[in-house]
């Protein structure tokens, strides 16, 4: 109906004039504008509604309570951060937090999802039913479950900061945590971290290089093992070129907590455990979905060829499989990252915690949530445009 | 705490139109056509507001909407329970769902103003404590430094406690979680050295939630001010009146020695005050717009503060809070009711 081109109404020659509001066009503009009109007005109500009613009960509105001292502490910050900075700083340690744990997550779901989903179609009787197993075990657990259980068996199951597991030296685990020493090399540690991002720049250009000699000439090129080298030893080389430091900062038990070391917490730590392992689940199935969705004329032509099943699978497969799996993946991406926002039940101090609280005192609760809204929109929408524009990259080119 | 309540409540702000400020004067009115009191109580706080085994509400908060029942009906059993989230219980009371907010709800300025209430008297002078295991060995919240701390979300408590720790320069790690009960099992997993909320609601923790009440201790220093007082509406100077007055009498009782089990005598009393208190001497009850057997009614059935306060929280119940500053003035606490004349 709605395709029917306008020309066809118009009124040819001498065919009696319609009344404009009988004409098809400019009915479904009106219509459209009353829809239009009415979901405006329907909006200027309930936000003029609320702003009178919170005026009229001496509730505060306005986001200048961004600028005020926040007064409490979190417990854990990738930035500095103590209880006399502001509300926006407490705030940007939230939308960090769920950060760190989001891109984590992503990363570990992905890996584990793929070996999962690969291992369902295994011809191993036993790992592929170990992996179906998995799968359907996990993904019929509501996460927030699997959450309490994660954190309860951390803080239940491990022994207490004084009675510490010490598999290895300077190493800990307790129900406070994992502690790790961290080396404490000072400018040593920053040259190699840029030989490491050096190295891998060099690599991925070595790889492209490799890449394209191969299509043109065909031979082959081991990029794998030079890059691996370039990753490995560059840093290594920084490191001796430091002075081979070897100063270690581990953690020690003073008072109620190890000091010192990186300490990775038990909320962190049950958070991503269970997002990666629910999320692990879905991207299996679409991760299995994706390679049957190959025909299997192809793989019978790659054995044909002589290629090994694992080369099949990496060469001929799992490339072509990708252009299915991509679009739903992106979806277990913004629902693992959504999906973070339970950390609250279990005391991590993501966004919605400390927004939450800081809506506790303000009271602010429109401005709280607009922002926690605003975030999360924001970080879905870049999660979905990145995914987009990896899926126009290895989309077929000029297909359909 | 829960973000969908607070958008349900935000939302609710959205559709109903402007505040209705009928409600002045008429609440007394209302409640005694209506034939009993509507009471906002807690959804489940041992001591305070809380169903027993055989689904009665039983709590300090629940003995002064009794009370008042008592005051205005003569009949302790016409009240009717509302439980309240946190977040609901203002809304509540202003939007006239419930005649009394009788739910551990903290005397503040901000609520007596700007929230539309009007607190009646404080029935419970609470503050901010600590609770360690009692192998930590521990004298002092003083010596809390670098402890890992568990807490609620929500409410001043968080606040507080980085208050207290920034004014005595020392450094603490909260864990802080959204519900209550995951708190307390955080705690008793041994994650936190140490639980921090109201000292009454961690003598509930102690005497309900953990194995062996023994292995855990309060420690002394309260580090807020928490008075807990039943509120109303602002603007209803007569129900307002005959709430506090409701409340006051229970103490009056208590600092005069009758109880519920000597009220009967109390009527041949000598002391020209307790015959006034239980309607000896016509008087009282009428200025309230009450009957003259008000008060007696609420001594018979409720019984005197001291008694309200054992039976729910003190040594009479499993909370085993002592009186401390809730002990009447004449016994070094802060329970004072001004005078019945």
């Amino acid at each position: 109906m709605a395709s029917t081109p306008p020309s066809a109404a118009t009124p040819r020659g001498n065919q009696p004039k319609v009344v404009w509001w009988n004409d098809r066009r400019y009915r479904a503009i009106l219509y459209q504008v009353l829809v239009l009109g009415g979901v405006f007005l329907l909006g200027w109500y309930l936000v003029n509604n609320t702003l009178t009613n919170l005026a009229s009960r001496d509730i505060a509105t306005g986001l200048g309570f961004l600028e005020r001292e926040a007064g409490f502490d979190v417990s854990e910050s990738p930035i500095e951060y103590s209880p006399a900075d502001t509300y926006f700083r407490v705030l940007v340690v939230g939308v960090l937090n769920t950060l760190k744990v989001s891109i984590i997550g992503i990363i570990l779901a992905t890996i584990i999802g793929v070996i999962a989903g690969v291992a369902r179609l295994s011809s191993n009787w036993l790992i592929a039913k170990f992996a179906t197993f998995y799968v359907e075990g996990l993904r019929n657990v509501p996460v927030l479950l699997q959450l309490f259980f994660w954190y309860s068996l951390i803080t239940e199951g491990l022994p207490s900061p004084r009675q510490a597991f010490n598999p290895i030296t300077g190493v800990f685990l307790s129900n406070r945590g994992f502690g790790i020493p961290v080396p404490d090399w000072g400018g040593t540690m920053t040259a190699m971290l840029v030989a490491l991002a050096a190295g891998i720049l060099a690599a991925w250009g070595i790889a492209r290089w490799a890449r394209r000699r191969q299509e043109q000439t065909g031979q082959i090129f081991p990029s794998f093992r030079i890059g691996l080298a370039l990753i490995i030893g560059l840093p290594l080389l920084a490191w001796l070129i430091g002075g081979a430091p070897t100063a270690m900062d581990a953690p020690e038990l003073k008072g109620f907590n190890f000091q010192g070391g990186a300490t990775l917490s038990p909320e962190f730590a049950a958070l991503l455990i269970g997002l990666v392992f629910y999320t692990g689940t879905y991207i299996a199935e679409i991760v299995r979905g994706g390679i049957l969705a190959v025909s299997h004329g192809q793989t019978e032509a790659g054995l044909a060829l002589g290629l090994r099943k694992s080369l099949v699978m990496r060469l001929i497969l799992l490339p072509q499989a990708l252009r299915v799996i991509i679009p739903p993946l992106t979806s277990q991406y913004l629902n693992l990252t959504k999906n973070s926002s339970l950390a609250v039940a279990i005391g991590y101090p993501d966004l919605v915690s400390v927004a939450n609280t800081s809506i506790n005192q303000t009271g602010q609760a429109i401005e709280g949530v607009a922002i926690i809204m605003l975030v999360y929109l924001t970080v879905s929408l870049s999660i979905s445009a990145f995914m987009n524009w990896y899926n126009r990259r290895i989309e077929l080119k000029g297909g359909r | 705490m829960k973000p969908l309540s607070r958008i349900a409540a935000v939302a609710g702000m959205a559709l109903v139109g402007g505040i209705s400020s009928a409600f002045a004067g008429d609440t007394f009115d209302a409640v005694k056509e209506r034939g009993e009191v509507i009471c906002g109580v807690h959804t489940g706080l041992y001591g305070f507001g809380a169903p027993d085994e055989k689904g009665n509400w039983t709590g300090l908060d629940i003995d002064m909407c009794r009370a008042v029942a008592d005051a205005v009906f003569g009949d302790a059993t016409k009240v009717k329970y509302v439980p309240l989230s946190a977040q609901a219980r203002l809304t509540a009371l202003q939007s006239g769902e419930v005649d009394i907010l009788s739910r551990n709800t903290t005397w503040t300025l901000s609520r007596d103003t700007a929230n539309g209430l009007n607190f009646t008297v404080t029935t419970y002078y609470d503050g901010q404590g600590f609770m360690v295991k009692k192998d930590l060995d521990l004298k002092s919240a003083l010596e809390l430094e670098g402890a890992t701390i568990c807490v609620q979300t929500g409410t001043t408590t968080e606040v507080n406690l980085a208050d207290y720790f920034r004014a005595n320069n020392m450094k603490f790690t909260p864990v802080t979680i959204e519900k209550y009960e995951e708190v307390t099992a955080a705690y008793l997993s041994g994650r936190c050295d140490a639980i921090t909320s109201d000292a009454s609601q961690l003598a509930a923790i102690r005497a309900n939630d953990t194995p062996d009440p023994a292995d855990h201790v309060i420690l002394p220093e309260i580090i807020s001010k928490e008075p807990l007082a039943p509120a109303v509406r602002h603007g209803d100077d007569q129900w307002f009146d005959i709430v506090r007055w409701s409340i006051f009498a229970t103490m009056e009782a208590e600092e005069k020695g009758v109880t519920s089990a000597n009220v009967e005598e109390a009527k041949k009393s000598t002391d020209p005050t307790v015959q006034r208190l239980v309607g000896a001497t016509p008087g009282m009850g009428a200025n309230l717009g009450l009957d003259e057997a008000w008060a007696f009614n609420i001594i018979k059935q409720v019984g005197n503060y001291g008694e309200i306060y054992e039976r729910n929280v003190g040594m009479d119940s499993k909370l085993e809070l002592p009186r401390g500053l809730n002990a009447m003035w004449t016994k070094g606490g802060l329970m004072y009711s001004p005078a019945f004349r």
